[in-house]
């Protein structure tokens, strides 16, 4: 478009809010730009809701700016209202009514003509497999349902921009996979979708840039990769035939590679290693077999996310995926 | 050099396909009026009484047990004879019913806004009171049952209306728009207070003396000086008045205009409240 700058989704300079003593956002830059995926990562209480809250024009900042789609969310609150959706943390649908009757109210709320209303659920329930439970009272669906018939409800007019508060907390791995392809569909339709997760493999999966946020900041900013490349080159993980070699192989490690950081891992018989460089690990696994140390399992694998968090926090990150975490 | 990604489980194309299509929206329609984006919130509440129909109870069984209590336990004392009373007491109870419901609407809020269901609201583009008043609509609705049932068993016990039923019609509706304006107390209470049951609480407090120390039960003249002069500025008095003067046929002009301007104050102070806590409300 000629004129204007680069388009921004969102932008936020210093925001603030604070409950009581309590600042649960302090100072939040962030610039998010348009199509694509963007993620906020970070454990409970780091401020990733009341920050959705007052880009969605829920909650009034204490201090700072942000802007939605070019306008303000403070001055300009309607304006950002039509062109934005909000899948909430939790549901939001009226329990006591049925899949349907919910679409359709908030269909005639978009302003659809009774008929229109009715055939944009239909579309709607169809297209998120929600048919069957479409007559059925929301508070009996299941959380996947709830989540799926949430996002339903968010996109009756397609959005300029989503929010989606933790689109798969609570999920199995099946109903996030739904979720996760709703997502991408979004994005192949022009929607720019900014997300929060507490899932590390969930970031990484889907947004292209991730902000890491921590009591209320944002303590780091790029993609995955860059956000991977900050801690090193990679990370090595051992696996032992028998527990008791694990002090004697620690030892070995760390002469071979040196310059390395070992950790022991809950696995009493597992040992991994952030490595800067990784010229020296055929070596090292050459001296554990010297040394008549049994490994039944190595690899070696870019750092996870959870071990950005880690090097960025000092702590682990809380919540953990239960799955693809040691196989790097 | 192994490296594992997550796997990810392969979307079936048809899924994907429909949910493609399902985005691709060809025509945006014009953003509701208030009064249809109102409807619409009125439109829920009556789906409400299909699916929980426990909630009609209040509408059903209070006015019936109020109209039977008060006629057969005061009526001999307070009249003299019960059929007096009731020809007194009638236009107050139905009064008495329909404040006593006005409070269901805070509470109604209230349960809304702790499940959640507000947020979504607040987010869309449209008028912004609409939610509320949609709401105040759909429990319009309900006074209106209750009148009728008020009313309705008045008559079988024998109470006839000196005014016709023009005066009865034109009272009630005198009474509607009271407690449309009275409601948004409750819903103010609705957004402040934490949890439904809180709402409840304050607005039972606030009611039970402006009800009873109000000329429902008795007339005022036979209070203490102290007590009457409360009385005759308690809104709750000047409607009934008013409605006792159109219900038995000589309602002065100033009354109805007096109660008139007393909804009209509730509205003028309360709905601005209300649209201020609705507006920060966190
Ligand atoms: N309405 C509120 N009143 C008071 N404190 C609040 C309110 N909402 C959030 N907080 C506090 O603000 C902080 C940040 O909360 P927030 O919900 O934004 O975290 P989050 O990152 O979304 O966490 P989670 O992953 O658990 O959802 C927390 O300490 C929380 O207790
Ligand atoms: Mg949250």
């Amino acid at each position: 478009m000629p004129g204007s700058q680069t388009e921004l989704a969102v932008e936020t300079r210093a925001l603030v809010k604070v409950f009581g003593q309590n600042r649960a956002v302090d100072g939040v830059d962030l610039e998010m730009p348009c199509g694509t995926v963007y993620g906020l990562l970070g454990p409970n209480g780091a401020g990733k809701t009341t920050t959705i809250r007052m880009l969605s024009t829920l909650l009034q900042p204490d201090g700072g700016t942000a802007r939605v789609l070019g306008y303000d969310v403070v001055r300009q609150a309607d304006a950002v209202r039509s062109r934005m959706s909000l899948t909430g943390q939790f549901a939001s649908a009226d329990e006591d009514l049925t899949g349907q009757e919910n679409l359709v109210m908030l269909a005639r709320l978009w302003g659809f003509s009774r008929m229109q209303a009715r055939s944009r659920a239909e579309e709607l329930l169809h297209a998120f497999h929600l048919e069957d439970a479409a007559r059925r009272q929301v508070k009996n669906y299941s959380g996947g349902m709830r989540r799926r018939l949430d996002i339903a409800a968010s996109i009756i007019i397609t959005p300029e921009l989503l929010f989606l508060d933790e689109p798969t907390a609570g999920l199995d791995p099946r109903s996030r996979n739904q979720v996760w392809s709703i997502v991408r569909a979004l994005l192949a339709e022009g929607t720019t979708v900014l997300l929060t997760t507490q899932y590390l493999e969930e970031a990484d999966q889907l947004c292209e840039r991730i902000a890491v946020i921590d009591r209320g900041r944002v303590i780091a900013e790029g993609t995955g990769g860059e956000l991977k490349e900050s801690v090193g080159k990679g990370t090595l993980l051992v696996r032992l035939r028998r527990p008791e070699h694990r002090p004697r192989a620690q030892e070995i490690l760390q002469r071979v590679l040196s310059d390395v950081t070992l950790h022991q891992l809950l696995d009493p018989a597992a040992l991994s290693a952030r490595l800067n460089h990784t010229e020296r690990v055929a070596e090292a696994l050459a001296a554990l077999q010297q040394a008549g140390i049994a490994v039944t399992e190595f690899s070696l694998g870019r750092p996870s996310l959870d071990e950005v968090f880690l090097a960025l926090t000092g702590q682990p990150a809380e919540e953990k995926t239960t799955e693809g975490e040691i196989n790097h | 050099m192994i490296e594992t990604r997550q796997t990810t489980v392969p979307v079936p194309q048809d899924i994907q396909e429909d949910l493609q299509s399902a985005l691709f929206l060809s025509t945006r329609p014009p953003r509701p009026s208030p009064l249809a984006s109102s409807m619409v919130f009125g439109w829920r509440a009556l789906l409400k009484i299909k699916y929980v129909p426990e909630q009609m109870f209040d509408v059903t069984i209070f006015p019936v047990m109020f109209t039977l209590m008060f006629t057969y336990l005061f009526g001999g004392a307070l009249a003299g004879s019960t059929s007096d009373y009731l020809q007194f007491l009638l236009p107050g109870i139905l009064v008495q019913t329909v404040v006593f419901l006005t409070v269901y609407t805070g509470f109604g809020l209230n349960t809304d806004i702790t499940k959640g269901i507000f947020d979504r609201v607040r987010t869309l583009p449209i008028w912004r009171p609409s939610a509320l008043v949609g709401a105040l609509l759909g429990d319009a609705m309900r006074y209106t049952i209750a009148s009728i049932i008020v009313i309705g068993l008045g008559l079988l016990l024998g109470y006839r209306p000196p005014g016709g039923p023009a005066g009865v019609l034109l009272a009630v509706l005198l009474m509607l728009t009271f407690a449309f304006s009275m409601s948004w107390i409750w819903t103010m209470l609705g957004l402040i207070l934490r949890t439904p049951n809180s709402v409840m609480g304050v607005s039972m407090t606030i009611l039970f003396p402006l009800t009873f120390a109000s000329n429902i039960f008795v007339d005022p003249q036979t209070m203490p000086p102290w007590l009457a002069s409360f009385v005759d500025v308690n809104p709750i008095t000047i409607l009934v008045t008013a409605m006792r003067g159109l219900i038995n046929g000589n309602a002065a002009g100033s009354e109805i205009l007096l109660a008139l301007l007393v909804s009209g104050g509730f509205l003028a102070i309360f709905a601005p409240l209300t649209m201020h806590f609705y507006h920060h409300k966190k």
